[in-house]
């Protein structure tokens, strides 16, 4: 058996992609209603993850904010469709705004009424945030832990603000979109649900390749350089704040897109997007599946989140100390993630290991291991 | 303004201080076009902290900087480098999760702006640079293998061509030989000295054979002033030279 290189040939590539467009085609028959549903949930938000793997895998930004900018396209989609389902409620607007005594629509619902404003919003609105978010924090060359640290006092202080406007957004309790109207249906129906799904599939495969085609080429090996040496990087010409805050922002725009389709296929948007555990937890489905990987981004979100959810069905509250210890196995036996030790020396190493397979020790591989322990020692 | 026209590079009275510590004190330096000029000083005389200060990396708290005409104080680090100005660093410093060949794609493309890498393949001229520069530094058989697996001179090796593949007009070298080998210094040397008449090039170094082989003109520093320059003979000879660096054996290098 031979690990050491895992490049499939082009007709395995094809089959695997044979199998897994049949499966998305045909998963509406295979699985029951509220399996296909979380699946399709899961899938959404792999493509935030994609986001937090280009930025943290590849840029090395630790962006632990994430959730203000999914919750943003989560946001921009529920208003579309409470705003265009409000006919039979009062003063035609939602009906929540009842409840609070408001009679005129805040302005900036207005928009929304337009489809093709709000699917443009769904990932403008976001990128632009976090484009101007990330501009002003990179000019300062604010980076390391105290962009985590930012990053997460920003999420903070939009969760704070979306809680508490009751009057605007309904607040704490959030939009609900599953008794909302798409395309003269219940977007809660099964046939809407169903569609969405196949919309998730598709919208999943296009953002790994959008992001795969990101870092391929010299744009993707710049992001690298700032990662493992940013000034490096400046005194070879090239500004480290531009490329940040473009690969920030496309972050940002993908994390919309997956809170928008989160969002209709959950049947609600609510602050609850932007606590803190949930934008950690992007952070550690990227650290599992393999940083900079983008393959394993995708992986991590979708299996993490359904053993979440097979998990907490058979033993509840189990979860979290599962969760935690995945981690901690992570960080500490699997730097790279499961796909990034798949790729590398790793099955190779266990099958040397348990003496299945004969150590190859060449002289270019003596060479390579002397110097990164010399790197080490100094 | 520079009146000197044919001075690429002038420093004047550059001050820099680190909460009260002077590294640069009053620092005057000239740089002819095409000249090849070593700069040697005991550790903490700052000679780092001077190309700090020329690539912008530091802001004197006093003097200016003029390159070509123009003053650097103020200038961004990425912006001092598309006026011309490169500088390799004291440990190699290339980007070690890349290959040898993207390392030195980052170094020659230009232009540099993000819209620019990510949508448009690399020109022809620049792989052939490329190619060029990989055959200067005897490296075309490593050219797809990750600069991390590099031998130190080899990494040593690939920065210079980093630098190259710039183009820069001022060149700012900081001991590029430590640690290679004898037989490297003096390819090292050669090398610099070739670039010199077209390119404009700061050596820095401890290794007083390696500046003896520049056959250059040698500033001196010392506590962050020019302590005297002139050429490898004078400076030898110069009492205070002799006083502050070269003149005890047993720490001469």
């Amino acid at each position: 058996m031979e690990f050491k290189s895992l490049k499939l040939s082009k007709k395995t590539t094809f089959i695997i992609w044979v199998f897994i467009i049949a499966f998305i085609i045909a998963a509406p028959s295979i699985l029951p209603v509220f399996r296909l549903n979380l699946l399709g949930r899961y899938l959404s938000l792999a493509i935030v993850a994609l986001g937090v793997d280009l930025i943290w895998g590849f840029t090395g930004l630790l962006s632990l904010g994430q959730g203000i900018f999914f919750a943003l396209g989560g946001y921009c989609a529920a208003m579309y469709l409470q705003i265009t389902s409000s006919s039979e409620f009062p003063n035609n607007i939602p009906e929540f705004f009842g409840l609070y005594g408001v009679d005129n629509l805040p302005f900036f619902w207005e928009p929304f009424r337009s489809p093709i404003f709000s699917l443009f919003a769904i990932w403008v609105i976001p990128a632009l945030v976090a484009g101007i978010l990330g501009f002003l924090v990179f000019r300062n060359r604010i980076k390391g832990v105290y962009f985590s640290i930012l990053t997460q006092a920003a999420l903070l202080v939009f969760f704070n603000f979306f809680n508490g406007q009751q009057k605007l957004i309904n607040g704490t309790n959030g939009l609900k979109t599953d008794v909302t109207q798409l395309f003269g249906q219940m977007v809660g129906s099964e046939s809407i649900q169903r569609m969405f799904f196949w919309f998730t599939a598709l919208l999943v495969i296009a953002a790994w390749f959008f992001s795969k085609w990101v870092v391929k080429g010299r744009f993707g090996n710049i992001l690298i350089g700032i990662r493992d040496d940013e000034p490096r990087v400046r005194f070879t010409g090239y500004n480290p704040v531009l490329f940040k805050t473009i690969i920030f922002s496309i972050a940002g725009g993908l994390a919309g897109i997956s809170g928008a389709l989160y969002t209709v296929q959950s049947g609600i948007v609510s602050p609850q997007f932007m606590t803190v555990p949930f934008s950690i937890e992007m952070v550690i489905w990227v650290a599992v599946g393999g940083r900079g990987t983008l393959l394993g981004a995708i992986l991590g979100a979708v299996f993490i989140n359904y053993a979440k959810s097979l998990v907490s069905e058979a033993l509840p509250a189990s979860w979290m100390f599962i969760q935690g210890g995945l981690f901690i196995l992570v960080v500490t036996a699997l730097p790279e993630g499961v796909l990034g030790w798949v790729q590398g020396e790793g099955p190779r190493n266990l099958l040397q290991r348990l003496g299945l397979k004969r150590k190859i020790e060449t002289y270019p591989s003596l060479e390579i291991k002397n110097e990164t322990e010399v790197l080490k020692n100094e | 303004m520079n009146k000197n026209t044919n001075s690429l590079l002038s420093l004047e009275n550059i001050t820099v201080s680190f909460e009260g510590f002077l590294a640069l004190n009053d620092l005057n330096l000239n740089l002819k076009n095409g000249e090849l000029r070593a700069v040697i000083g005991p550790n903490g005389a700052g000679k780092t902290t001077f190309l700090d200060v020329i690539t912008g990396k530091v802001k004197p708290t006093k003097g200016e900087v003029f390159f070509k005409g123009k003053s650097l104080i103020g200038r961004k680090e990425h912006k001092i480098a598309r006026l011309g100005v490169g500088r390799k660093f004291q440990s190699p410093r290339v980007f070690e999760n890349l290959t040898v060949k993207e390392n030195l794609e980052i170094s020659v493309s230009t232009p540099k702006s993000p819209l620019n890498l990510i949508n448009k393949k690399i020109k022809n001229d620049q792989l052939e640079e490329i190619e060029h520069l990989i055959n200067v530094i005897n490296l075309s058989k490593k050219i797809n293998s990750k600069a991390g697996a590099l031998s130190h001179g080899q990494k040593q090796w690939l920065e210079i061509a980093m630098l190259l593949g710039q183009k820069p007009d001022l060149m700012l070298v900081d001991e590029p030989v430590a640690g290679l080998t004898d037989e490297e210094t003096d390819l090292t040397a050669d090398l610099l000295k070739s670039l010199s008449g077209e390119n404009t090039v700061v050596v820095i170094d401890h290794d007083m054979e390696f500046i003896r082989k520049l056959d250059s003109n040698v500033s001196v520093l010392n506590q962050g002033t020019l302590l005297c320059e002139g050429t490898m003979d004078t400076i030898q000879n110069d009492k205070r030279v002799i006083d502050v660096y070269l003149g005890r054996p047993e720490e001469q290098i």
